[in-house]
């Protein structure tokens, strides 16, 4: 439970001069539509044009956008994701994300406030122990990767539904979105964050959250894939507008349900 | 039920109908980008220790390789249908792939491997090209189905819990994959083999 002191409550500046580097393109990531001449693929799809590269990027990204809403009318707000005995735990937990393990951020946890925002009665920032002291939950659930691996974990914390109304939040608003220490962002429909089994994870196999996991906050949606389950998170907000996310932003499909 | 089986193709004979031409080439377009951009969703995380060599990935990197097969899916299983229901509408299927007994099938996989199997008429099928074309029709389900069971292994768990939960349905899903490759591999070369077959893919005779 050693947290070290930090300048500015949960960031380290070292992740904020990397958030900054990640805003610049990178090349391997951009030339997604480049490497597609190769096989002509392209050729056959449109039947002329290869060198078309954006505007394939972007009919793609209206069907993603067509998938987000298949996805939202197949979500079953009922629907509990399967549940798992202790014996299933994996072990190691694998820890996954855009910077190397030891580049996690370590956030102190007396300075730790989770900002609120948007659409929400009451925008008081939360401390660690009120956050405690709100009703807790564990569940055994699997957590499936974009890259296609899967874990299963035994997460404790609480409802993301009963915080929301706790907070007296808009309930009829479309989004939640939430922004994480280390410049990670991510955002979610209003009725996946009412599910209930979305939760603040406060707690991970009975201790409390390890840094690689997402100490001291993460947001766990076992209704779908990992990257929509944000680590270190230090914001939440309310809102009618679409936001986006870190990955969302690259061309990880927004809705990304399981 | 058994069919006479001439011994060759009159010239005005349809060898396939406009609605499997159609549905053919569509599919060997969305076939092509879901292998594709599926071994660069492989790569991510490889269930076995090797990958798929960039060159024969589509997309560039995983999520150029996740929005290329969540959009061809739409296309392979909207032809897929079509395909299905026209075909058993039209008993297409009845006469083309029935009857499929074993023994027509070992009959004829050894005349083909002695060079005595005759394709002189192309409109009806020898017993091996019976079982590899309604084989890789139900590797072509089973890649439907424990594809959904991938996508959405919530919504759908029933359908997941079938192929052994969401790791079960990721090696299902690769197996399948697996053995369509092995039918394509096999399907080129023997069209290679009879050009005819292809022109006939194309011109219906």
């Amino acid at each position: 439970m050693r947290r070290t002191r930090t300048p500015v409550a949960g960031v380290s500046p070292d992740l904020l001069v990397k958030d900054a580097a990640r805003l610049l393109p990178d090349p391997a990531r951009r030339q997604f539509l480049r490497q597609v001449g190769s096989l002509g693929a392209l050729a056959l799809l449109t039947g002329c044009d290869i060198t078309d590269g954006p505007s394939a990027e972007k009919s793609l990204r209206k069907i993603s956008e067509f998938n987000d809403w298949v996805q939202a009318r197949l979500f079953n707000p009922n629907r509990l994701a399967p549940t798992y005995p202790d014996s299933a735990v994996t072990k190691p937990f694998p820890f996954n994300a855009y910077y190397a393990e030891a580049e996690a951020p370590d956030v102190d946890e007396e300075r730790y406030r989770l900002i609120i925002d948007g659409l929400v009665a009451n925008k008081q920032p939360w401390t660690l122990d009120a956050l405690g002291a709100l009703p807790q939950e564990t569940q055994i659930t699997r957590l499936v990767c974009v890259e296609g691996w899967s874990a299963i974990g035994k997460w404790t914390g609480v409802r993301l539904r009963t915080f929301l109304e706790r907070i007296g939040a808009d309930l009829s608003a479309k989004y939640v979105h939430f922004v994480c220490a280390e410049g990670y962002s991510s955002s979610i429909d209003m009725p996946t964050a009412l599910h209930p089994q979305t939760q603040m994870t406060l707690a991970f196999d009975g201790q409390t959250l390890p840094t690689r996991l997402g100490f001291p906050l993460r947001i766990r949606i076992p209704t779908k894939l990992g990257f929509k389950n944000p680590k270190h998170v230090i914001g939440l907000t309310v809102l009618n507008n679409y936001t986006g996310g870190y990955w969302e932003d690259q061309g990880y499909n927004w809705f990304s349900g399981l | 039920m058994s069919m006479p089986q001439p011994s060759t193709s009159p010239r005005h004979e349809l060898v396939h109908p406009l609605f499997v031409r159609i549905t053919h080439w569509v599919n060997a377009i969305a076939v092509f980008i879901m292998l594709t951009s599926g071994w660069q969703i492989y790569n991510a995380s490889p269930l076995f220790p090797f990958t798929f060599p960039p060159s024969l990935t589509l997309g560039g990197w995983l999520a150029g390789g996740l929005l290329w097969h969540f959009a061809a899916m739409w296309l392979f299983a909207a032809n897929g249908l079509l395909y299905l229901l026209v075909g058993a509408r039209t008993a297409h299927f009845r006469r083309k792939f029935l009857p499929l007994r074993p023994r027509d099938v070992v009959r004829d996989l050894s005349a083909a491997l002695t060079g005595r199997l005759s394709h002189a008429n192309l409109a009806v099928y020898n017993a091996v090209q019976k079982l590899c074309y309604v084989g890789v029709l139900v590797a072509g389900l089973i890649m439907v189905g424990s594809g959904l069971a991938l996508w959405k292994p919530v919504q759908l768990n029933e359908l997941a819990a079938l192929f052994g939960g969401y790791e079960g349905a990721r090696l299902v899903h690769f197996f399948a994959m697996l053995s369509i490759v092995l039918f394509l591999v096999i399907h080129v070369l023997m069209a290679l083999i009879v050009p005819r077959s292809l022109r006939a893919m194309v011109l219906g005779r």
